[in-house]
């Protein structure tokens, strides 16, 4: 996890991106699991997704540490707001809860460099996508990515998407996102874990490997 | 002003705030608890509410976290904050032990701050005694007693609050190996040790159980009249057995 920086010809700069895309029905989001350098491959199987509730999923990226250290201290305090009321916080209220923290952190000496995304799904409100940056920037958006893949993925987003997604076709867009990565982006990225929320909760989809990439 | 104690010791050797502490649980409403088999079960004395009152806000069977369950007798309001402070505890055992808590382990964490309590300046001990039950991840059932001066006990089965004594000797005549055979019939000995000193019957239990991993269930109302009827056969039936006999 993490980010890997140029020092020189010899290596390579990546970060981890994920994007997320967000449908009348669901979301979906995923995340590359390996970072190949080079002819090594960095085997990367730690999961950057972290389920904050039972229809939330927090998608955490950033500084070595502080992902895994913010996600699960928002995790852990979504659990407790469960226990003390008797149900769960709406994926708003989940999002601007994770905002408030990140914002008093980031003017402490600790401050967490972490890029977020949340989805989830409210049974009043339906499906719903937040952005946080690490300077704790919240907006609620129909798709959303971080990282260098963000840069060739969103004008993918923005051509293809439209409000009324079915699942299938949203998934297929995340695949257009994929490809579009598999061919104009330096690093290779073979894999992609993918997972979607919708009413009944969180979902595994199958991994997504685009043909062609190593 | 904060410098002072206030839970002292007497001159033969008693700490009467506790033990005034202990007299404030006994005449809180009834609570049960029976260690089962694959189950545990809370039961407790609903205190009849005023007309206007909306009853649900009135809980006295709480959540720790999804495996550990509670009730208690005493000072609601006291209840409040020790049941606060328990949660807190139980998902910040998970954060940084990634293992979610032995029951004996948030039971300790309790008693501790009760006895903390006891011993802090300006500050009076928890008018509760609490009843913690849950599954430890190796799937043991699990029963502890805490009380106002902090020590806490394991159980099979045990009551708190009003009447108590009473409860807790027809526990131990009818707590048996045949009687919490099957979960159901663990329900129904919790029901019938309720019985025992709440007036009315059915309409004034409140009942929880906990089964191996799956969160607390309340029991409606509509089961518990039907097992209230059940054991009520079933003592007509045993009545008229002893009377064939004679």
């Amino acid at each position: 996890m993490g980010w890997i920086e140029i020092l020189d010809r010899a290596e390579v700069v990546t970060d981890k991106h994920h994007i997320r895309g967000s449908t009348g029905g669901g979301e979906i989001r995923r995340a590359p699991n390996l970072v190949p350098l080079r002819i090594t491959c960095l085997p990367n199987d730690q999961d950057k997704m972290f389920k904050l509730s039972d229809k939330i999923l927090l998608l955490c990226v950033g500084e070595a540490g502080d992902t895994v250290q913010f996600a699960e201290y928002i995790q852990k305090n979504i659990q407790l707001y469960k226990m003390r009321n008797g149900y769960e916080l709406s994926p708003k209220a989940a999002a601007n809860f994770t905002r408030k923290n990140l914002a008093d952190y980031l003017r402490s000496r600790t401050p967490y460099h972490v890029n977020l995304l949340l989805a989830g799904f409210d049974e009043t409100d339906g499906p719903g996508l937040y952005y946080m940056d690490h300077l704790s920037a919240l907006a609620k958006a129909p798709f959303a990515a971080h990282g260098y893949g963000a840069y060739l993925t969103l004008s993918i987003l923005d051509r293809y998407y439209r409000p009324d997604l079915t699942r299938d076709e949203a998934v297929d867009l995340l695949k257009k996102c994929i490809e579009e990565l598999n061919k104009r982006f330096i690093l290779n990225l073979p894999s992609f874990s993918v997972r979607l929320i919708d009413k009944e909760g969180i979902h595994d989809l199958e991994k997504l490997m685009p043909v062609g990439a190593k | 002003i904060y410098d002072r104690a206030i839970t002292v010791f007497s001159p033969d050797g008693h700490l009467f705030q506790v033990e005034y502490a202990q007299e404030a649980v006994k005449k809180g409403s009834t609570a049960v608890g029976i260690r089962g088999k694959d189950i545990v079960v809370l039961g407790v004395e609903k205190k009849s509410v005023a007309k206007l009152q909306e009853e649900r806000t009135v809980r006295k069977i709480c959540t720790l976290d999804d495996h550990v369950c509670m009730a208690f007798a005493g000072l609601t309001a006291d209840a409040r904050i020790v049941i606060n402070r328990a949660r807190v505890e139980c998902q910040s055992h998970r954060l940084t032990v990634e293992d979610p808590v032995t029951v004996e382990y948030i039971t300790r964490h309790i008693a501790t701050l009760k006895q903390r309590y006891t011993q802090s300046n300006g500050r009076r001990p928890f008018g509760i005694s609490a009843l913690i039950v849950g599954f430890d991840c190796d799937g043991t059932p699990r029963l502890y007693q805490t009380d106002p001066s902090g020590t806490y006990h394991a159980w099979k089965a045990n009551a708190i609050g009003r009447s108590a004594k009473t409860v807790r000797e027809f526990l131990e005549k009818n707590y048996t190996d045949e009687a919490i055979a099957t979960d159901n019939e663990s329900i129904k000995l919790a029901i019938k040790a309720l019985l025992e000193v709440v007036q009315s019957g059915g309409k004034n239990i409140e009942l929880a159980v906990i089964r191996r991993n799956q969160p607390l269930k309340l029991l409606e109302s509509k089961e518990l009249e039907t097992l209230v009827t059940e054991i009520e056969k079933e003592d007509e039936a045993e009545k008229k057995k002893q009377k064939k006999s004679t």
